[in-house]
This record gives structure tokens, C-alpha cells and sequence, in this order.
């Protein structure tokens, strides 16, 4: 029999880094920029988090901890560190107008050093044996859940046993989605874009919302790293262990047709199809393995396939994506 | 508006014009292409600023430096290209960029959309996309936008040119009920008919200069296209008499629909000789560009043919149907000077050389680019037509409009083309490189080329040419000897509506 009970909370867990990444993206790309440095954000974001919560350990004593500082002081540092990424992204972008795919691609490249650089680094000064850092003192206010998740049995291990960035990511998830359909801004947002230049005609500044949701947006993936580390990862940070998550938060970002609530769903059902190969008995055989690790991608590929069949203008990226907008040029 | 003046560069666009629009009145612009019309329009709207000159709103002197300012003035600009959100309803983009107070209520604001609908006639469903909306509803929704800002001053840039004859009735009676509202209109058109069809007073730029209104009741076709052409000016444009005329393309009941099923070439029908200019007259958008990328094979053509005689006297060819890679291998010599130089003509981020190669590609034996011989032509081009440029591999992107049409018109010379064509060869173009082209065109007449030239400029027309074609919406409204025409001939052909009569 398969196990729903143990199988869905581990997707949600897997789910929740790629629901911050696509919603980050989503808000991103509703302003016209395609930023494929996501990865990055999101590999950096974690970094951050994990720089912050390693020097709160090295100075505070386990037992002298405070939750607010332990959530506080990591969570400030990823946003931080994010936000620097995506301000890196529209400088180049916004600002130069460099091309947005060589930009993209060259942030994640960036974001993955700086994380393994100062990854490496934080392994060596701790002096571990292998490796990897453990930050379980902080890890644990991260990952701690209500205590009745424990006693409500199936309906609190699926709903109940996560920690707190968990629900935020929900929450972050469906303002998104309400603010993007029912606000002022959100109208102006997806104005910008799809075509910036009708923006910039209504008085809308385009500049402007550019760098802010391009910036919102980063911080919000970043927080998929944090996430990653801090809870997923119970505070182990090692080079490289993030694997394709921020590639995935973009595929995610497609299958969802640029809907954060779908999103949260559809997360979810990326994370089962993440981790369904353990679930599955496969034998030895790895080869099978790696075929069902392909799953999400499949997926989103049928999904490309069926949206551009159905060839609904609501379904397409914003019109402009991916083009920088220069006033002059006609 | 007192003593506009307005100038780009070296170019004045607006000099000095003088224009007064009263309350509940619809007030024409009429003028050629280039009389600085839009230019104007767009210094009360907000998107120029005026050089020289002061606007005044009802006697008071006002400052417009932006469009928010102009609808803070209650003035309101409904331009020929559409500025609208295609995934967006009609109500989305009427409220989008306004910062009103609290929450955003679409309800409230399709209410509000309504009202105005309701009031002044208009037939657009306000939670209907832009995308599933014809040509006219767009518009519609572009006038309710300026509307729902509060406008009594409504500038309309040539409304009519993408409507067909019902949707512009329908919009010169919503014209008149908001004229009845007391709102004031100006409308720039070239359609001599629409305007003595729907306004009340003429105002008439020529080169940008204002030559004067006119009531409508006072005015006629004859007396407006006086006014609006003027008299010719005397040019000197070298133009010998054609030797050994031949006939070279023949063009047959062309007709071609664009991709949304508007008809773009009504049975057009004329022949295009060697030794001669053919001169291809009309308002813009008239289907000169549709005429010339057919025959280039580079338009879906519906029905007619276009025959190609060769020098040689050997049977003719049908060009229809063919691209133009296939009329090439049939050893037919065609150039085309596109009017979108750096879009279709050049490739902007390469060099001369490069361009250059965009000709000569396939020739040579080895699958290795032979780079000499375009290299060579691209210097010939440099020295003989005195392109300015820093090197032959300087991208063309960066030179000045007259140095790009230099080389384009330089590499599809080299060609020794059958047939030369080419579209608004000198637009954008100072004096003096105009001459340079005026010549070369000249030279390649004298040596036997079909040369076809599409232009705006009347005087120029007539100066060049020989024979002129005019085109109206889309069919030949004519066909005149350019020594005995005059510009008031070709004037009233270029206006001529469907089913009207030369009055000339």
C-alpha cells in the first residue's frame, strides 16, 4: 500500500523551495524580466541565511539563544543577499538594458560560486571532519512545528508537522495571486509586462516597477534557500546539495501559466514527483531512478505542449518579456 | 496655439502656426504627408514640447510638458497606432496608469464605461478583450480612455485610415453627438470628402507653415486641394528623355488580402517600362508597399499576375507565385530598396561588407564565403558614393539614415538590376543626399533599367519621374504623363474615393 500519509509530507517539504522560487519568478516576469538567475537568488539565499545563523551560533551559546534573533538574524541576511542579486539583474537590465538571458544565466552561474566559495570557506572555519556545516541550534526554531501536529495523527502529519516558512510560502503565494489580479498596482504590473510602452504611454513608471518587482521577487526566491537549509535541510548546508530546485521553480513557473496560486498546488505535485522514485520500489536498478527524477519536467513539457495547442491569449507569457524597454526607440 | 514652432535638428517641422479651436466645433487639419500635422497635434498633447510659441485654454496661457499634463488641461489624443493591452478587457485599459483613491472596483469602473458608452452612442462591451476586438472597437476604446478622463478637447490622428466606410459613419455621428456635448474635436485627415462630410472649420498646413481655415460651408474639394498643395516648386532635377523604352513588367488584376482579410490590392493593373521612372503616388498606406513587396515575391498575392519581359525578347515569365530566391535562379535581376531600410534591407550589426554579402553569398565555388569581392564592391560604394563611415565594417546600425540608404541603394545598383525599385528611397534623407539618389536613380533609367519610385513628395514625383501611377486605397485611381500633370491632378487622384469622379 502506498504510504499518503509519510508520501505527501515530504512533497510538500520538497514543494515549498520551488512554490518561493516560481511565486518570486512570476512577480518577475510580470514586469517583463525574465530572470533565468533564480537558481542563484535562491542558491544565495540560502548562503546568507546560513552565514547569518552560523556566526548567531559561534557568538551565542545554544541555551542563551533567543527565537526571534535565531529566526530573525538568518532570515534579514537571506533577504539581504537576495535582494542584492536582484538588484544586480535590473541594474544590468533595467538600467543598461543588457540582454536578459545572457544576464540570467550569468547570475546563476555567479549565485552558485558565491555559495559554494562561501560555503567552502564556513566548512573550513568550523573545522568539521566532513563536508558539510550543521546548524542544528537555529535549524530548530526554523523547523518546529505546533505541537498537536503530533497528536492529530494522519490529518497533523499532512497539514500540521511543518515549520512556520512553510505557511508563509502559501501565504506569500496567494497575496501574490490576489495582488496581481484585484489590485491598482497589480493591473499597472502586468501592464508593464505586456506591453511597456502602453505603460509608459498611461503614466505608468515602467523603470520603476521593473526594479521593484524584479527585486520583491528575488527576495521572495531567496527565501526558497532559506527554506531549503534552515528546515528541509535541518541546518546542513553542503556545496552543491541544492541541486536543480531554482530550474525547476521556472519550469514550475510555466506549468503554473504564470498563476502563484496555482502554484501552490502544483508545487506540491512537483515535490511528489521529486521524490516519487523513493516511494516506488525500484530495485537496484538506478537507471529507473533517474527516469522518474524526470518526472516534473515531463510534466511541464505536456504542459508546454497543451498551452501552446490551445493557443489562449491568457496562457502566453507576458508580451514582452524578455525585452528591455527603451522610451526612443520606436 | 500662438506661433508654434517646433523643430527637429535642422528640420522645422512646425513654423510659427497659428490655430484656434472654439468651443463645440470640429475643427479639420488637413495637409500632405510630412505638413507637420501629428507633429503639432502632439505639442498640445504632451509628447513634444514647442520650441517657440505659447498655448492658451481658454485665454489662459498654459504649460504642457507631459500627457498627464494635457489631461489635467482636458485634452486628449487618440493616436493612429493604438496603445492598448491586448490581454487586458476594454475596462482594464480605460482605468490603467489613473491613480484614483482606494481600492481598485472594476465593477464601478465598467459602470462608469457604460455611462459614457451609453451617452455618446458607442457599441463596445466593456469586459470584452482587446485581442477578440475589430480595429473600430479599438478605437472606440481609446476614445472612451480619453473620455473617461474628462476631456473636452479631443485631437483625432487620422481616425479613418483603418475604418471602413460604415465604421466611419459610425464614428462622425458619435463625432457630432459629442460636438452636441459641447466638446471640442480636432480631426487630421487626408480624405478631402470626410472632411467636408464632418467638420465645421478647415485648417490647412502645408510644409509646416499654416496657410489658413476656411468654413466648411465655404470651402469645396477643388478650393481645399489648392490650398493644401499649393503651388509647385521648382526643383531642377536632372530628368532626360527616356531612350528605348520597353516594356519590362506587366501587372494584371494584382489583388492581395493582408492577414486579417483586408483587401490591401484591388485589381491594379499598369506595366512598368525600361528606360523610364515610374513614379507611384498616394496617401500613405495606400498599398504601395503591398504593390512592390508583390512583385518582389515577398507578398501573398490573391489573384492577377506579373509578367516579366526579358531584354532579350524571350517569352515571358509569371513572377506570381514565386519568392524571391526563385525569380533570381529564373535569371530575372530584380532590387528592391525596401522602405524599412535596417528591418528588411540591411542587417544593422554587421558592416558594409557583411551587407554586402547578403547579395553574394551563393555565388563563388567553395563552401568557404568569399569575402574579397564583397569587400571590394563595399569600398567601391565607401569612395564613389561618399558614404560616411568609419571603416567598411562599421555596423550600419550606428551611420545616419542617409549613410544607410547610401548602401542599400549602392549594393542593389551593384546588382545591375532588370528592375529597380524602391520605396521612399529618400525619406528621412537631407537635401543633398536626396540629389545623390535622385541621380543615381536617373543613371540607371539612362542605362536601361526599369526603375520604380515610390515617394511623398508631389514636387519630387513630378520632377523625377515620367510616367506616374496613383494609387487609393488600394487601386490605381490613375495613371498620368508626369511632364503635362500638375500637382492638383494628382492631388484629387490620391483622394479620390471609390466610385467618385476626376474632377479634374
Amino acid at each position: 500500500m502506498f504510504d499518503f500519509a509519510s508520501f505527501i509530507p515530504r512533497a510538500v517539504m520538497q514543494g515549498i523551495p520551488l512554490l518561493y522560487g516560481s511565486t518570486g519568478e512570476i512577480l518577475t516576469e510580470k514586469s517583463g524580466n525574465l530572470n533565468l538567475g533564480i537558481p542563484g537568488v535562491m542558491y544565495v539565499g540560502g548562503i546568507c541565511g546560513v552565514i547569518g545563523a552560523f556566526f548567531y551560533e559561534q557568538s551565542v551559546p545554544a541555551a542563551e539563544m533567543s527565537a526571534l534573533a535565531a529566526i530573525g538574524i538568518p532570515m534579514l541576511c537571506s533577504l539581504a543577499g537576495s535582494l542584492l542579486m536582484g538588484l544586480i539583474y535590473c541594474l544590468l537590465t533595467v538600467t543598461l538594458r543588457a540582454n536578459q538571458n545572457v544576464t540570467g544565466l550569468a547570475l546563476t552561474t555567479f549565485g552558485v560560486g558565491v555559495g559554494n566559495f562561501f560555503g567552502g570557506s564556513l566548512i573550513k572555519l568550523s573545522g568539521s571532519e566532513v563536508p558539510s556545516i550543521a546548524l542544528s541550534a537555529t535549524s530548530a526554531y526554523f523547523s518546529k512545528s505546533l505541537p498537536i501536529a503530533e497528536t492529530t495523527g494522519w490529518f497533523g502529519q499532512v497539514f500540521l508537522s511543518y515549520g512556520f516558512l512553510a505557511y508563509l510560502a502559501i501565504v506569500i503565494a496567494l497575496l501574490a495571486s490576489y495582488f496581481l489580479k484585484h489590485t491598482r498596482t497589480g493591473l499597472h504590473l502586468r501592464a508593464v509586462g505586456e506591453s511597456a510602452a502602453t505603460a509608459d504611454a498611461a503614466g505608468i513608471n515602467v523603470t520603476k516597477y521593473k526594479y521593484l518587482a524584479t527585486c520583491i521577487g528575488s527576495m521572495i526566491a531567496g527565501l526558497g534557500g532559506l527554506y531549503y537549509v534552515m528546515d528541509y535541510a535541518c541546518g546542513v548546508w553542503s556545496n552543491n546539495a541544492f541541486g536543480d530546485r531554482g530550474w525547476l521553480a521556472i519550469a514550475l513557473v510555466i506549468f503554473t501559466i504564470w498563476r502563484p496560486n496555482v502554484s501552490v498546488l502544483a508545487s506540491i505535485l512537483f515535490g511528489g514527483c521529486y521524490i516519487l522514485y523513493i516511494f516506488i520500489p525500484t530495485g537496484t536498478n538506478l537507471a529507473i531512478k533517474e527516469l522518474y527524477k524526470m518526472l516534473p519536467y515531463v510534466v511541464t513539457l505536456v504542459v508546454l505542449i497543451i498551452v501552446s495547442l490551445r493557443k489562449k491569449r491568457e496562457d502566453q507569457p507576458p508580451q514582452s518579456l524578455g525585452l528591455a524597454y527603451f522610451r526612443e526607440e520606436r | 496655439m500662438e506661433n508654434i514652432t517646433k523643430r527637429f535638428g535642422k528640420v522645422t517641422a512646425n513654423n510659427a502656426v497659428n490655430l484656434e479651436l472654439h468651443e463645440g466645433e470640429i475643427l479639420s487639419l488637413l495637409g500632405e504627408n510630412g505638413s507637420g500635422k501629428t507633429t503639432l497635434m502632439n505639442m498640445l498633447s504632451g509628447i513634444y514640447f514647442p520650441d517657440e510659441g505659447q498655448i492658451y485654454i481658454h485665454g489662459q496661457p498654459v504649460t504642457i510638458g507631459s500627457p498627464k499634463d494635457a489631461f489635467a488641461h482636458g485634452i486628449g489624443m487618440i493616436h493612429q497606432h493604438f496603445k492598448l493591452v491586448d490581454v487586458f478587457t476594454a475596462t482594464e485599459n480605460i482605468i490603467l496608469g489613473l491613480e484614483e483613491k482606494g481600492r481598485m472596483n472594476i465593477p464601478e469602473a465598467t459602470r462608469k464605461v457604460k455611462e459614457i458608452c451609453d451617452k455618446y452612442g458607442f457599441d463596445i462591451d466593456p469586459n470584452q478583450k482587446i485581442y477578440d476586438m475589430s480595429v473600430s472597437q479599438k478605437q472606440t476604446v481609446e476614445i472612451v480612455k480619453v473620455l473617461y478622463r474628462g476631456a473636452d478637447i479631443l485631437i483625432l490622428d487620422e481616425p479613418t485610415a483603418v475604418l471602413t466606410p460604415q465604421e466611419t459613419d459610425k464614428l462622425f455621428q458619435i463625432m457630432r453627438n459629442m460636438k452636441a456635448d459641447g466638446k471640442s474635436l480636432i480631426i487630421i485627415t487626408h480624405k478631402l470628402h470626410e472632411v467636408l462630410d464632418v467638420s465645421d472649420r478647415v485648417a490647412v498646413l502645408r510644409k509646416g507653415e499654416y496657410i489658413g481655415d476656411v468654413l466648411t460651408k465655404d470651402a469645396d474639394q477643388q478650393s481645399l486641394t489648392d490650398m493644401m498643395v499649393g503651388h509647385a516648386v521648382a526643383l531642377n532635377i536632372d530628368r532626360p528623355e527616356p531612350v528605348n523604352v520597353q516594356k519590362r513588367l506587366e501587372i494584371t488584376g494584382l489583388t492581395a488580402y493582408d492577414e486579417l482579410g483586408v483587401k490591401r490590392l484591388d485589381d491594379v493593373s499598369f506595366t512598368i517600362n525600361a528606360g523610364e521612372v515610374l513614379g507611384i503616388a498616394g496617401i500613405a498606406g495606400s498599398g504601395q508597399r503591398e504593390l512592390l513587396e508583390s512583385i518582389a515575391g515577398l507578398y501573398p498575392v490573391a489573384e492577377g499576375s506579373v509578367r516579366y519581359y526579358a531584354p532579350d525578347g524571350s517569352a515571358p515569365k509569371e513572377l506570381v507565385g514565386l519568392d524571391p530566391m526563385d525569380i533570381r535562379k529564373n535569371g530575372i535581376a530584380m532590387s528592391f530598396v525596401p522602405e524599412d531600410r535596417l528591418g528588411m534591407g540591411l542587417v544593422g550589426s554587421m558592416g558594409m561588407t557583411g551587407n554586402m554579402m547578403l547579395r553574394s553569398w551563393r555565388k563563388g565555388a567553395s563552401i568557404f564565403l568569399n569575402r574579397k569581392d564583397p569587400e571590394a564592391l563595399a569600398n567601391r560604394i565607401w569612395n564613389e558614393l561618399g558614404v560616411v563611415t568609419p571603416s567598411t565594417n562599421f555596423p550600419v546600425r550606428r551611420m545616419s539614415g542617409g549613410n544607410v540608404q547610401k548602401v542599400l541603394v549602392g549594393r542593389e545598383i551593384a546588382q545591375s538590376p532588370a528592375v529597380l525599385m524602391t520605396a521612399y528611397a529618400v525619406r528621412g534623407l537631407d537635401i543633398n543626399t536626396s540629389y545623390t539618389i535622385y541621380n543615381l536613380l536617373t543613371e540607371q533609367k539612362m542605362k536601361g533599367v526599369a526603375v520604380v519610385y515610390v515617394g511623398e513628395d508631389l514636387d519630387v514625383l513630378l520632377e523625377l519621374c515620367d510616367r506616374i501611377v496613383v494609387l487609393c486605397g488600394g487601386q490605381v485611381s490613375g495613371v498620368v504623363d508626369a511632364r503635362t500633370t500638375d500637382k492638383r491632378q494628382i492631388g484629387s487622384l490620391m483622394t479620390l474615393v471609390r466610385g467618385g469622379k476626376v474632377d479634374a
